[in-house]
């Protein structure tokens, strides 16, 4: 196999990978609850839920936080993912990365515990208003609040402890931000700036308000009876995703590089697409068109036709609109085949992990790749007669897949796949 | 050497306390007065956004209604950016372009903040309390007006750019970094036509607590960023909102559009500010544009926030370099994400017009001579150090 690509770009491959989910940590362990049909959803523990609509999500409450807030959190699952990848990848020396880091993060501010602290902390009795936050924060010691609540400090402080090269690029494009940095990773690659990059979704962002505002969005699902069986990809009767927590990291590399250092081959990211839906906020172009657009930008990118894909790690998230739309994706580019491609959720089973999908479930993409193994798409009871999809129900299967495309889509109709390919010299 | 692969600004969408556009601005700095908001939030002062005639960029009162300020202000300057390249409303041209987005979160409701945090003390279930408000009392859609990347939502929505949208977090650098990755493509292939900016509001009570927890607001009577280091420095937070186009020579040239300026390197870095290691950062960023520009001909435009440690040091450092100086903040306030594309915005401003705007304190030295180069620097208050060098066209 020759280290360029069909455009003469350099090859990129994955060396390395982290994971973790509410299924577990590490990614063996994913690999195996994953594959073994497991869920990850639960009720919610961390934070009273009274009056919920929703009571379930996919926490990982396994992973000890000293003081606890989303980006705090977000950071040590961070942390975590990439000691595995790179341990894998045995790249660089211990804080030493030769390469910038891709992260993607969900939405950093204050929270509750922070204001109410505040608040106290004013003296203010009756009322309190934001003069009076004002003026608690400028008296006492507040720098730690500030500086956790910087955009900026996920990726800086990432970044210090595994000294990567450069400014770490934070990015979010909602529930495809994963696959965006993934995809930044690889530009800058294939432009020849570094030999490797190093990319990581993380988000473990389930607190009260967080919730509820997804809630009133209308987009959970609310069979709390059951969590373990709400998130229903693809089924007739789905009501909504679960949201959950998780992080994955890759270790991007070109071939070259990989090679001449005698690296493991995970297998090959061969290519991205994006496009952007400018039709409503939260919902997708009835027509589908920017979903087409970027699975065929991203098997433009990747010199592939879908002919040559095997298998579909779908966005998936449960919700009707979303599985929905997914399929007239689908079977706009897949044509004939669309019926009998399989096509399965992650989702199923670790709920949706936002920000961090995108790399989480490339990752799984991967593995599939590697292993000739499908992960199912678990709680498939009742077909929709309208999503007429081969989501390898319920158990895993056996299959040789060459080449798998991994889709993400967000709200703000930002949208991205990844082509993940098998390693070279297995195809 | 022109190459077809050079990095072009196109077009500028610049608004602030000093206006809309880059005629307003030009006009403004050369009569640079300061315009402060001092009484929304008592103690503590802020450049408001200038008054914006929001129909004309966001012609659907609901597209209005949907956004909270900082989306509006974004949305807005994207369409004058657009406006400026000559590539409005021109659908094939919008579907190929490519947006970069640097962007905090949004606004909160404060109304709700408030009544919670005074009642919750009380509450005999805090936990079901927040629970049963937040559900009851939060508007559904301020979500998607709080959202990071729903400014780039909100202008794929509003002006159809739909090429591709990506949003970078991390306050200063995430705005260094749009345009230096939007610069990096250009120059590689991957992609032909960009849309980079942000957009910061600054009059919102959470952002300003959030900077007083740091401890890192200026609260006297108005300096400028040099003058205030010999009062212990300090933040003017100002509201705008920044879009540049940025296009290869060869797609400009191909639709005929004129440029202002060209972006011939972006620099980006971070380090953890032990003493001095900002400034090595910087000479590293200037040696690698030993001999690509005549000093005779060259200003600086300075990112400098005003936080202390930071402009101290950044002063220091542009000192050895012996160019004329001009801090943007002082005259724009410090808006964050949006920052070095505002200050690359000046720079290609000042470089269509062939000469530099007069100092805007008595730090700053005068130019004369023709402006052919300007450096802009972007440092950031707290992290990330970012250096682009502009030529005029």
């Amino acid at each position: 196999m020759q280290d360029t690509d069909h455009l003469g770009r350099p090859i990129i491959v994955v060396t390395g990978v982290g994971l973790i989910t509410s299924l577990g940590q590490g990614t063996d362990a994913n690999w195996r609850a994953l594959t073994a049909g497991k869920s990850g959803i639960h009720r919610i523990t961390r934070f009273p839920v009274d009056g919920m609509r929703t009571t379930m999500a996919g926490t990982v409450d396994f992973i000890p936080v000293a003081v606890p807030s989303a980006p705090a959190m977000s950071e040590r699952l961070a942390e975590l993912v990439i000691e595995e990848a790179v341990t894998q990848a045995a790249i660089g020396q211990p804080g030493d990365f030769p390469g910038p880091l891709f992260l993607a993060l969900p939405p950093v501010e204050m929270e509750w515990p922070q204001r109410l602290a505040l608040a106290a902390e004013s003296g203010a009795r009756d009322t309190v208003t934001y003069d009076d936050l004002l003026r608690a924060a400028g008296s006492g010691d507040h720098h730690a609040y500030y500086e956790r609540f910087l955009f900026a400090s996920v990726g800086e402080n990432l970044a210090s402890r595994f000294g990567t090269r450069g400014t770490p690029i934070a990015t979010s494009t909602a529930c495809a931000s994963g696959g965006t940095a993934i995809q930044l990773g690889v530009e800058a690659i294939r432009r020849g700036e570094t030999e490797s990059a190093l990319v990581v979704g993380t988000d473990a962002s389930v607190n009260p308000e967080s919730l509820i505002r997804f809630s009133l969005l209308s987009a959970l699902s609310t069979r709390n009876d059951s969590p373990e069986t709400a998130s229903r990809p693809f089924a007739k009767d789905r009501d909504g995703f679960i949201m959950s927590e998780g992080a994955g990291a890759l270790v991007l590399e070109s071939l070259t590089h990989a090679r001449a250092r005698g690296a493991t081959i995970l297998g090959v990211i061969e290519g991205c697409g994006e496009a952007a839906d400018g039709f409503h906020r939260t919902r997708s172009s009835p027509d589908g068109k920017p979903i087409i657009a970027c699975m065929r930008n991203a098997l433009d990118d990747a010199g592939l036709t879908p002919d040559d894909v095997g298998y579909i790690n779908a966005h998936g998230t449960s919700t009707p609109e979303n599985d929905k739309m997914e399929w007239v994706g689908v079977s706009a580019v897949f044509g004939a085949r669309a019926s009998s491609i399989p096509i399965s959720s992650n989702k199923s089973m670790i709920g949706h992990t936002l920000t961090a999908a995108g790399a989480i479930e490339a990752i799984f993409t991967l593995l599939t790749v590697r292993h000739g193994l499908l992960p199912p798409t678990i709680n498939y009871d009742t077909p929709d007669p309208a999503v007429p999809v081969d989501c390898v129900p319920n158990v895993a299967r056996a299959a040789v897949v060459s080449h798998a495309i991994s889709n993400s889509f967000g709200f703000g109709g930002q949208n991205v796949c990844v082509v993940i390919g098998a390693a070279p010299g297995r195809s | 050497m022109p190459h077809d692969r050079d990095a072009l600004i196109t077009g500028v969408g610049l608004v602030s306390c000093l206006g809309e556009g880059l005629d307003a601005h030009w006009d403004a700095l050369n009569a640079f007065s300061p315009v402060l908001d001092t009484t929304s939030f008592p103690g503590f002062p802020v450049h408001p956004m200038t008054a914006l005639a929001l129909d004309r960029q966001i012609p659907k009162r609901g597209d209005q209604r949907q956004m909270e300020a900082w989306q509006r202000i974004g949305t807005y300057a994207a369409g004058a950016a657009l406006d400026s390249a000559g590539v409005k409303g021109d659908a094939d041209l919008l579907s190929r372009m490519h947006m970069i987005v640097a962007a905090g979160g949004g606004e909160r409701d404060y109304a709700v903040d408030s009544a919670l945090l005074s009642a919750l003390p009380k509450a005999e279930n805090p936990g079901a309390y927040l629970n049963e408000h937040l559900l009851s009392d939060l508007r559904p859609t301020l979500f998607l007006a709080q959202l990071s990347n729903l400014l780039a939502g909100n202008i794929s929505l509003v002006h159809g750019v739909v090429g591709s949208s990506r949003t970078f977090m991390g306050e200063e650098s995430a705005g260094a970094d749009a345009v230096r990755i939007a610069c990096a493509r250009i120059a590689a292939g991957q992609g032909d036509l960009f849309l980079v900016g942000g957009s910061y509001n600054a009059q919102r009570p959470d952002v300003l607590v959030h900077f007083e927890m740091g401890r890192l607001l200026w609260k006297q009577d108005f300096a400028g960023v040099w003058q205030r280091q010999e009062a212990g420095g300090g933040l003017l937070l100002g509201s705008l909102g920044c879009f540049l186009v940025i296009e290869s020579r060869a797609h400009a040239a191909a639709r005929g559009a004129a440029p202002l300026a060209r972006i011939a390197s972006v620099a980006t870095d971070r380090c953890r500010r032990d003493a001095g290691v900002a400034t090595a950062v910087a000479r590293r960023q200037m040696a690698a544009l030993d001999g690509t520009y005549d000093a005779a001909g060259a200003a600086v435009i300075s990112g400098a926030s005003g936080a202390a440690a930071a402009t101290v040091e950044e002063r220091a450092f542009l000192d050895t370099l012996g160019l004329p100086v001009r801090a943007g903040a002082t005259a724009l306030g410090h808006s964050l994400e949006p920052a070095f594309p505002a200050s690359v915005a000046l720079a290609a401003m000042a470089l269509a017009r062939g000469t530099l705007f007069p100092p805007l304190e008595p730090a700053e030295t005068p130019m004369t001579a023709p402006l052919r180069d300007v450096l802009v620097t972007g440092w950031g208050h707290w992290r990330g150090e970012a250096l682009a060098h502009l030529t005029a066209e």
